[in-house]
């Protein structure tokens, strides 16, 4: 905790003390402090303490170029960072009326696909980490590592792929790519028995997860709770179906729902997510073969290139949640604005706090996984 | 859900099926290196060869990661746009984006399939370094990440230029470049990439970076406040310059370099005449000096440096042979490559400053340099080139063999001369071509139809004239013959019949020197009844008067002037085409030199007045 959040009480009741969880601490991918005050080992209060991660991105991007930024969203979530170049470029090729070729719109949902997977693996396996479940967060990170073999192929680079600049994207597809990540997805496909049988069917799993840090669907849209975690408390909304991007209108994929609105159903949701996004990445592998042309739209030098005025709020669905950007061009060379409307802000700050309160501390590390928030992404 | 049919029956016992697992291999592979994708964003190399540094790579860099190293023993030569620098990487910030590669005008960097991001024990300053070919490990990785066709962010090809096509223009002077629209011309300011070459480039140094940003910006009147920092011929120069600045141009290595010219020409075109005056007006001095300057010669070196002068409060009076203003740029020019108006343009903004010019003043027949030197501190020729060289060969002196200067001049002063039907031009350089094609439209008005012949000592490789005259002549209707070397004019009673040819075997010899050498085998008989010597002019020098030549120093014929123009009388300086050259430009960055040594001069002699009157 920061010097300038703590305040010190006098007298407090001897059965009720308060304990700093974190900033680093196994409940989150990333630095994210938490201040409980517990009545033996019983949550009464909470506050989420963010900004260890600040690195003022939105204000560094009015700085740069219009081309640079696309070297800077990423890292503002580490886990999926693809979503954030695609949207930033979306919202600028919004404002200046550049039109996507169609072949690098399929390749688009590609990594964005990809990049689900990768975030789910990373994410069931960081929450069975904090059940005691090792063995689930080896193979999640090994098997993301396969997705980021083929991530490198593609672009260049492993986890930050700085691939997708307005206009479309940097490079083409390398030769016999799609027969590669086909493979793997057989890979992946055969490994789901293993986790079910390791993870969302093991009843150490179940019991714990079942009923804690649940919310009501009602709760949940309120709280500005969005992706799996609003899916799991029974609302079919997903911004690719919902408000269509890209090419998703043309492909066929169901929208995964759970009930139980608990860290149980949380899970659920991404595992049902990750056949889902695999049924996808089969229809572009199909797909995108057939589909030539460009992938990329012209754009004028980068360093005399000024987006007409104008503004727009491009949103597509992250694997952790409706993310947004918001860019206002002024007609420089440089954003005037731009505001990232991060789906983990909501989950790890105003949900977090409320879905903690009541809870066990051995449980509170599970809730935070089971909201997969991003610290980078929270802080910017 | 559907997925998972036997979720909710899941048993404590379930897990235990990972059991099998331990019969197979592990999920931990055996950490064996293996190579990077052939994508692969790695470490930096930079072929040094191909590299010209120029800078873009660090401009575009997000981290500034990139700073620009100077190489004391690699190749430094601003005419080709090359400089000595090579980027630095600062690997401490650099995060392997690419963007480096992919703006790269040259495609001289590329990222490597090196996985190893940490430098080795030996090498701990290594996260600062200057890649070379060899890659930062000296290791030779191969090439990932690297340019691509589809991935380029350089913009390699130039907005067109609209020109009125060969039959429209052949029977007037109208200019033939219609310059661009302002949306061509932001589009075309875009693809600059601010290197600079082109600064480095242009003998008078503008500040073409500077422009081009402005008139991108939509800013004309700074383009034209950055011009007048250093061109008072922003007009003539945006029209017929011979651009240096564009050969020198990053984006020419692989692609069409920025049209610098025909941005220049545009900005000047869109700001009102009236408003460029103000403009060029600024930071001009508001005191009198008391000094008095002469300048004989109106051209571009003599007025340049009369527009420096009076700006530093000198009274400047330029003495011009002939009636307007402009030397070579109005009597040898062609219209249609310059319009009058434009050449009037600028030259009434240095007027506008307080330079007064008399016309009609030939210094050494109406005025004596005595005279000049009496009533002035200081005296600046710039007279030019106006004699134009003969071919001395058998029939050179019949009256219709011309000079191809003396002609041009004709037709810009409107002078009466009979149009040959046929004519034969010698000479392969630029002025062959604006004799041959002022000519041409000549005939075609008198006579409706073309026939010119020009012949060149050089063949079509070495050619002198522009690739572009070549072809527009062309399409005008002039026949270009290559290697023919003037033999005799042939005369029949009195008569002008044409010109023989010689094929040209060598035109220079062992030592480089000028020796044309001929076959006599092969001749040629160009018909035609007027010839026109084309091969160069020389220095009318007859007004320095017979005392004053004894005095200065010489040089094969040139007046000898140290390398700021100042010769070896203290009071006298010369400029532009009689002592450098060999264009425009060259004369305007000569008379800016001329008159800062000139500055320099006066300030001294003030310096002695006061010096004189304290000890007095
Ligand atoms: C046909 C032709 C085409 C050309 N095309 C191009 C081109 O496309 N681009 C380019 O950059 N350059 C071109 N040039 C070259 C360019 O015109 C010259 O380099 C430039 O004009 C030189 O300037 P200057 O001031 O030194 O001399 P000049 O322009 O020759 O000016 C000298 C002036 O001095 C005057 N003068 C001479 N003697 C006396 C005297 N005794 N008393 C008073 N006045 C005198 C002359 O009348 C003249 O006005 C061309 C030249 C020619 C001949």
């Amino acid at each position: 905790m920061r010097p300038e959040n703590y305040q010190a009480r006098s007298q407090p009741p001897s059965n009720e003390f308060e304990l700093n969880f974190g900033p680093n601490h196994p409940g989150i991918e990333g630095n994210y402090a938490f201040r409980v005050k517990l009545n033996g080992d019983q949550v009464l209060e909470a506050r989420a303490d963010a900004g260890y991660l600040h690195r003022g991105f939105e204000k560094l991007m009015e700085g740069r170029l219009w081309i640079q930024n696309i070297a800077l969203v990423p890292r503002i979530c580490v886990p999926d960072p693809v979503p954030m170049e695609v949207c930033y470029s979306l919202a600028i090729e919004e404002i200046g009326g550049l039109e996507v070729p169609e072949r690098a719109k399929w390749i688009r949902v590609m990594q964005l696909e990809m990049s689900r997977l990768a975030a789910h693996l990373f994410a069931f396996g960081g929450h069975a980490a904090t059940t005691g479940m090792y063995t689930t967060m080896f193979w999640g990170v090994a098997d993301r590592d396969l997705i980021l073999d083929r991530f490198e192929e593609l672009t260049g680079g492993r986890v930050y792929s700085i691939y997708n600049i307005p206009g479309g994207v940097r490079r083409d597809v390398p030769e016999g790519f799609l027969d590669r990540l086909s493979s793997l997805l057989d890979y992946l496909e055969s490994r789901l028995p293993d986790y079910d049988n390791l993870f969302f069917t093991n009843q150490v799993f179940v019991k714990r997860a079942r009923g804690v840090g649940a919310m009501t669907q009602e709760q949940a849209l309120k709280w500005g709770v969005t992706g799996p975690n609003l899916r799991a408390t029974g609302l079919e909304f997903d911004v690719r179906r919902d408000d269509p991007y890209l090419v998703y209108d043309q492909l066929d994929f169901e929208i995964p729902t759970e009930s139980g609105g608990d860290a149980l159903a949380r899970n659920l949701v991404r595992r049902a997510e990750l056949k889902q996004s695999i049924r996808i990445l089969r229809q572009v592998i199909e797909r995108l073969p057939s589909i030539e042309g460009p992938i990329r739209c012209p754009i004028p030098n980068p360093l005399a290139w000024n987006v007409p005025a104008g503004e727009a709020y491009t949103r597509v669905e992250s694997s952790k949640g409706e993310l947004a950007y918001y860019v206002v061009s002024t007609g420089g060379d440089k954003p005037y604005r731009v505001h990232v409307r991060g789906p983990s802000s909501m989950h790890a700050v105003q949900v977090l706090e409320k879905l903690a309160l009541g809870a066990r501390l051995e449980d509170i590390a599970q809730i935070m996984f089971s909201l997969d928030a991003c610290p980078p992404e929270v802080d910017r | 859900m559907s997925d998972i049919p036997y979720k909710d029956k899941g048993s404590i016992l379930r897990p235990f099926k990972s059991l099998q697992f331990f019969a197979r291999p592990a999920v931990t592979q055996p950490l064996e290196p293996r190579p990077a994708s052939d994508n692969y964003r790695g470490f930096h190399v930079n072929d040094w060869k191909k590299c010209i540094g120029c800078s873009t790579c660090q401009k575009v860099c997000d981290n500034a990661a990139i700073t620009m190293v100077r190489v004391p023993g690699l190749p430094e030569d601003p005419v080709k746009g090359i400089r000595n620098e090579r980027p630095a990487i600062d690997y401490g910030r650099c995060c392997w984006c690419g963007l480096c590669v992919d703006i790269c005008p040259t495609g001289s960097i590329s990222l490597t399939t090196e996985y190893v991001h940490t430098c080795r024990e030996d090498e701990l300053d290594s996260y600062f370094v200057l890649p070379d070919p060899n890659g930062i490990h000296g290791e030779h990785f191969p090439k990932g990440w690297d340019k691509t066709a589809d991935a380029d962010l350089v913009d390699l090809e130039r907005q067109p230029m609209g020109e009125l096509p060969g039959e429209e223009r052949i029977d007037s002077f109208d200019e033939i470049v219609e310059g661009y629209t302002e949306q061509q011309a932001i589009v075309e300011a875009s693809r600059c990439v601010q290197c600079g070459m082109c600064h480095d480039a242009c003998p008078t140094h503008m500040h073409a970076p500077e422009y081009i940003r402005a008139i991108w910006e939509g800013d004309v009147e700074e383009a034209v406040r950055q011009m007048y920092r250093t061109n008072p011929f922003s007009h003539v120069c945006g029209r017929v310059c011979t651009h240096r600045c564009e050969s020198a141009c990053s984006i020419g290595r692989r692609g069409e370099p920025v049209a610098i010219r025909w941005l220049k020409r545009y900005a000047m075109d869109a700001v009102p005449d009236l408003r460029i005056r103000e403009i060029a007006a600024e930071g001009k001095v508001d005191y009198i000096s008391g000094r008095r300057i002469a300048i004989v010669g109106a051209g571009p070196a003599g007025l340049t440096a009369a527009y420096d002068l009076i700006r530093k409060g000198h009274k400047v009076t330029v003495f011009e042979a002939l009636d307007k203003p402009g030397g070579m740029t109005r009597y040898g020019i062609p219209e249609y490559r310059l319009p009058y108006d434009r050449l009037d343009a600028d030259v009434a903004v240095i007027t506008s400053l307080g330079v007064q010019i008399q016309y009609n003043t030939r210094v050494g027949r109406d005025v004596t340099m005595d005279e000049l030197r009496r009533d002035h501190d200081a005296v600046l020729i710039a007279i030019g080139l106006q004699l134009g060289r003969s071919t001395r060969i058998p029939g050179s002196d019949h009256p219709q063999v011309r000079r191809a200067v003396d002609l041009l001049r004709m037709i810009t002063r409107g002078e009466s001369f009979e149009v040959p039907e046929r004519a034969v031009v010698i000479g392969g350089g630029n002025v062959a071509m604006d004799i041959a094609r002022s000519l041409a439209r000549l005939q075609k008005q008198q006579f409706g139809k073309v026939q010119i012949t020009v012949c060149a000592l050089e063949d079509f490789e070495h050619f002198l004239a522009d690739p572009e005259e070549v072809t527009e002549a062309r399409e005008e209707g002039i026949e270009i013959l290559d290697s023919r070397g003037p033999k005799e004019v042939v005369i029949e009673d009195g008569r002008l019949t044409g010109l023989k040819t010689l094929g040209v075997i060598s035109i220079f010899d062992e030592q480089g020197r000028f020796a044309p050498r001929y076959d006599q085998q092969d001749e040629q008989f160009h018909p035609g009844d007027m010839v026109i010597e084309s091969i160069g002019q020389m220095s009318d020098v007859s007004l320095l008067g017979e005392e004053l030549t004894e005095r200065l120093e010489w040089n094969r014929g040139r007046l000898k002037v140290d390398e700021d123009g100042h010769s070896s009388e203290p009071w006298l300086w010369a400029a532009g085409d009689m002592v450098f050259g060999p264009d425009v430009v060259h004369a305007v960055a000569d008379g800016h030199r001329v008159a800062a040594s000139m500055e320099r001069y006066l300030a001294e002699l003030d310096s002695e007045k006061q010096d004189d009157g304290r000890t007095s």
